[in-house]
Formats: structure tokens, sequence, C-alpha cells
């Protein structure tokens, strides 16, 4: 076990990248502590699989160095690495059964046919598999199949992380969310580092303890879901993260006042003209916007049931922005004003948070 | 109104089908299986005779001999050109742009009609002005495959396998290039051997195309006839005369129309056996 640092890794899949639009992942630069739960989260194309590649040793990275603990590990291969990757689709070796496909990992390593049986049939009770085991693999659901990659990572003794790379995205939803509280459980069994790709929040949210948020091949945020939530780094995680994501619009910065149109918002925190450089803009989760006696006019263009929840949109002039509310709460008939949580209410310059 | 009636339409638009299969399937096989049964002089006079024929085709040594010979020569090609063309689907490039060039390269021999191949390698093999004859008898090896049974056996070996084995190597890279990349991945951070990925990977994967494979491959040997006629014309001696080319023999060199007819449907039955077993073990496998 170690842990895996990451030094200004860049990474691109053409020959001769010349400006950074080129690079699927620009220049990462992170630490990934020793036993803990990490999901990476982020859409499709913003580089999540080509950094877990690159972990895993299947790619070299263009530029940078990775290194577990302080051993350089970027020119190992996978297996020199004991790394163990858990793919999209399930991978069965066909032809052998659940016990075979458990033990090929160490057979290859060559380990002793008495602590490969006791090894296996130890995965396979934390897996749910023992009834299973000497059953041809190629017989089970899509779940138990994805079940054998994962144990094929577990089984082995000498792992530094574990990665999975969208791994329920062929499981049915009753039995995606049996199996994620089973990759928890497993992790507090482990203690290994566990790396989790995703594009879908809710599972990133719950399975991971830090969430690591990435864009267009950076790393935007690293946080607790929480932290993500409350205060976004990047308005890429304030929209991305949350739905309705957040509420992101224009303003204008005079001295250490925050103007949107003629209304002077209060923020959180402290703010300078002088930190303005380029676009400014302000962002409230729709959680963090209330109906109130003054403040900032609107009309209301729309109020969706969502059950416990409704979320309305309304307009100030050209600007619309989303609020949720709770059940209960009335919707004022006229002269309807709304106002933000000052803690909940940040300032953004060019993408980044400033105050 | 019931809708059966309705669908007795049906019927008049698979009139040309019936019509089609009756001449070229249903129509000779039944003239086939009349002439088993029976002994003609000419003129189109008939006498019954039962199963002699077939009880004559049976226990003949000639028939036993070119049976032989066939399973034989079939044995032979399908265990020189499954391997091979397996070893070379995995030497091909699985991407870039060689890929097209090396599959038409691969695919030319397949286009070459069957008694061209018989000519080209007839010439080809000639010992006084063939590249392979003079090239073999340079060597001091003695080789006539006009002459010797084994260097005749050599040379239409030689001559399928170059002409066949394309066509395992097709439909082995077809079968390569549908396993996802994950695989690979896997196998590479389960620490797998080259051996270990073709053993547990690749081969499992190709399974359904080199049943397919060899099912082509016996069907087309186990009824081979241009090129061995054009090449060796079934000798010398009878040493490379096959079932069909016996059959011909048969057929129209000695005219005997009954018993020529009797063994082109006990050759017909064996191959059609040996495809159901094919057949059965494919479904097996997909029913799975």
């Amino acid at each position: 076990m170690a842990k895996l640092s990451f030094k200004n890794v860049k990474h691109s899949y053409l020959a001769n990248p010349q400006n950074p639009s080129d690079y699927a992942l620009q220049d990462v630069d992170f630490t990934w502590s020793d036993g803990g739960a990490y999901a990476l989260l982020g859409p499709s194309g913003c580089g999540k699989t080509t950094l877990l590649n690159i972990i895993s040793g299947l790619l070299k990275p263009s530029e940078g160095q990775i290194l577990f603990d302080s051993t350089d590990v970027t020119a190992m291969s996978p297996d020199q690495r004991h790394i163990a990757q858990v793919f999209q689709f399930p991978v069965i070796y066909d032809t052998m059964t659940v016990y075979d496909n458990l033990a090929f990992p160490l057979k290859n390593r060559g380990v002793d046919e008495a602590s490969i049986k006791q090894r296996v049939e130890k995965i396979a009770e934390m897996l749910d598999l023992s009834g299973s085991l000497h059953n041809r693999a190629s017989g089970l659901t899509a779940d138990g199949k994805q079940k054998i990659s994962l144990g094929r990572g577990l089984v082995r003794t000498d792992v530094n992380a574990i990665l999975f790379d969208e791994p329920l995205t062929v499981i049915d939803p009753h039995l995606k969310w049996l199996l994620r509280s089973k990759l928890k459980e497993l992790h507090q069994q482990v203690k290994r580092t566990m790396i989790y790709v995703t594009h879908d929040q809710t599972e990133a949210l719950t399975f991971a303890d830090k969430v690591v948020v990435m864009h267009e091949g950076q790393i935007v945020q690293v946080g607790t879901p929480t932290e993500l939530f409350e205060k976004p780094k990047h308005t890429f995680v304030g929209h991305f993260i949350g739905s309705p994501g957040m509420n992101i619009f224009p303003c204008k910065i005079f001295g250490n006042r925050v103007m949107f149109e003629d209304y002077a918002l209060e923020v959180h925190g402290e703010i300078s003209e002088k930190l303005v450089v380029g676009k400014a803009e302000v962002g409230v989760r729709p959680e963090f916007i209330t109906f109130s006696n003054k403040g900032i006019p609107v009309n209301v263009v729309k109020v969706d049931d969502i059950g416990r929840l409704r979320i309305v949109e309304v307009r100030h002039k050209g600007q619309s922005f989303k609020m949720v509310l709770k059940e209960g709460e009335a919707i004022p008939d006229k002269d309807v004003h709304i106002s933000f949580d000052v803690n909940h209410t940040h300032v953004y310059c060019n993408g980044w948070v400033i105050n | 109104m019931s809708i059966k009636t309705e669908n007795n339409k049906a019927w008049f638009l698979i009139i040309p089908v019936i019509i089609l299969m009756g001449l070229n399937a249903f129509v000779p096989l039944m003239t086939v299986i009349n002439y088993s049964f029976q002994e003609t002089f000419g003129d189109n006079v008939f006498f019954w005779e039962g199963l002699k024929w077939y009880d004559q085709i049976l226990h003949s040594d000639r028939f036993h001999s070119a049976f032989l010979r066939q399973v034989m020569f079939t044995s032979i090609i399908l265990s020189i050109e499954i391997p091979l063309g397996i070893a070379v689907a995995l030497a091909l490039p699985r991407k870039g742009a060689l890929v097209s060039l090396c599959l038409v390269l691969v695919a030319l021999p397949l286009l070459i009609p069957w008694n061209v191949v018989g000519a080209m390698w007839n010439i080809f093999a000639l010992p006084d002005l063939g590249l392979l004859g003079k090239m073999i008898n340079g060597m001091g090896i003695d080789y006539n495959f006009t002459r010797d049974p084994l260097a005749a056996w050599f040379t239409t070996v030689l001559m399928d396998v170059w002409h066949w084995t394309s066509l395992v190597v097709l439909l082995s890279y077809a079968g390569l290039r549908s396993i996802p990349d994950a695989y690979y991945q896997a196998a590479k951070i389960d620490g797998a051997t080259n051996w270990a990925i073709f053993r547990y990977i690749q081969l499992p994967k190709m399974k359904s195309v080199l049943i397919i494979a060899i099912l082509l491959r016996f069907m087309d040997s186990f009824m081979i006839y241009t090129e061995p006629f054009v090449l060796t014309g079934g000798g010398p001696g009878n040493s490379t005369t096959f079932l069909s080319i016996d059959l011909v023999k048969i057929a129209l060199g000695q005219f005997d129309l009954g018993p020529a007819a009797a063994m082109s449907l006990i050759y017909f039955m064996f191959i059609l056996f040996v495809c159901w077993i094919f057949y059965t073990i494919m479904m097996k496998d997909e029913g799975k």
C-alpha cells in the first residue's frame, strides 16, 4: 500500500501536441492519500478514464511523473505497479469457473495452491460468491460478472489501489444500489485506496470520502460532498453538482461592492475590485434563494413539482433563476422579490471563486 | 372472415421460390435417387435393382480407398490451415494504415478461380521448368509430382494450404477484432502471459468463428475436385483420386449411372452428417 502522487502529469493522444486543447489531461498535480475512497467525477470526455489508465499503467503520460510513495513508477507496466482495475463492462474469462477466474491473477504470479485456495475463498465470501464458486463464470448475471472483475482485484494481497472505471454502467438499477453499498463496505474492510470514476453525481457522492471533480482535462476541485455543494471552487462544479445546478449570473464589481443590474448583493467573505481580471459572475445554489419582501424583483415563469420539493423558475429582465422550495412554502402572488443567503453567495472570476 | 383465408395470398408470392428450389434441388436430387435404385442400358429403359448399388459401393475396395484418401486429405489440410490461419491472424496488425493492405494481400488467393489455381500450381511445380519443382530438385531432392505419389500429395496439400488458409485468417481476424480492449487491459493487470491471453481470451472469443472456419474448410476440402483434377488428374495411379474425382470417373468415364448415383448419395449423406454434428455443437453453445 502506498500513497499515490502525480507530479505535473500531462497526456496527449496526439504525437505532437501544440496547444492546451490537444491535451486530454492538462497538468495534473495531485496526491491520493493511502486508503482513501475517491470518486473521480466529470462529464464524458473530461479525461477521467485517461487519468485512471495513467495510474494503472495502461497509458504512459506524455509528460510528468507518477510516484507510489517515493518510487517513480512512470515507466512501469501495469502488473509491476500492483494496481487492480475494474472496467465499465465486466471482463471475465469465459471458459473458467468462478474460482479459476478469481485465482487467475494469483496463479500468474506463482502463488502456491494452498494460499490461492484460502485467499479465493475469503474473497468469494466477501462478495457473496461462495455458492457459485465452481460454476462456469459465463453463466453469471452482469452484476455477478462485475463482482468477479472486482474480486480479481481484491484477491491480490499486494494491491496498492483499486480503480473502478464506471463499473455500474451495465448493472440494473436495483442492483446498482446494492453493489454500491457493497463497495463502500469492502472499502471499510480492506482499507485500500479506491478510485471510482463516474459521471453520475449520486454514485460519486455516496461512494466517496473525497470527490475529485474534473473538467476539460483538469482537476477543478477536490473535496467532501458537502464542500462541493456549499462552496464550489469553480462554476463548473456549481453547475455539474446539484440538481438543478447552481445559478450563475454576471455581475459588476465596484470597490468592494458586488452589483447585479441595479442591485447590490451581499456576498460571502471579502471582495475587492483588484481581484477581478476578466469576467465576473455570482453563483448561488437554488437551495439558498428565498422569496422576500425586498431584493431583486422577479416574475415567476415556471413551477415544477418534483415530489417533496418544488423547483421554481423566476426571471428578472433577461436573467432567470432557479430556486428550490420545500413542501408547504408558498409562492407570493404579486410583488415577488428574491434574496440570497449571504454565506452561500460566491463570486467567480473567469470561472474560479475569488471570495 | 378469418385471418387464415387472407393469408393464403402469400402462397402466390413464394411460387417463384418453390419453382426455383424444385428445379435446382428437388428434381436433380430425385433423379439421382431414382438412378440409385435402378439399372439402365439407355433408351430410357430402367430395371429395379433395390439396394444393390449401395451394397456394391459400400463393399467396394475402390470406394474405401478413395474415402480413406479423402479423409486423410481433409484431416491434413485442416490440421495445417486452422493453426496456421490463427497464427497469421494473430500476427496481422490490429490497427493502422497497414490493416487494409494486409487484408487485401491475404485475401488475394481466394479470388483466383479454382481451375486457374490448379493450372498455376501444375506449372509452378513442374520438375523441369516450374519454379518450385526446379528449386526442390536443385536442392538435391528428387521431386516429381507426376511420378511420385508422395510428391503429388505434398503438392496438392501445399496448393490447398496456399489457396484456403486465407479464409481461416480472415475469419479468425474478424473474431479477434471483436474482442474489446478492456479484456487485454484486464489481462495485463492480472499479469497474464501472452500464452494465457491466447488460451483464455483470444481462443474462447474466436471459438464460434473457428467452428465456422472448420465447417467451411471441411465441406470444401471434402468435395474438392477442380484443383487436384487439373494438377494431378488423380494420379500418379490412383494416389490423389479423391471421392469426387472417383465419382466423376464412374459416372462420366464408365457411365455407370446406378453405382455413381448410389455413391453420390452416400457421399452427400456423410457430408450432411458431419455438418449436422458441427451445427449441433454450435447451437449448443449459443443456447448458453
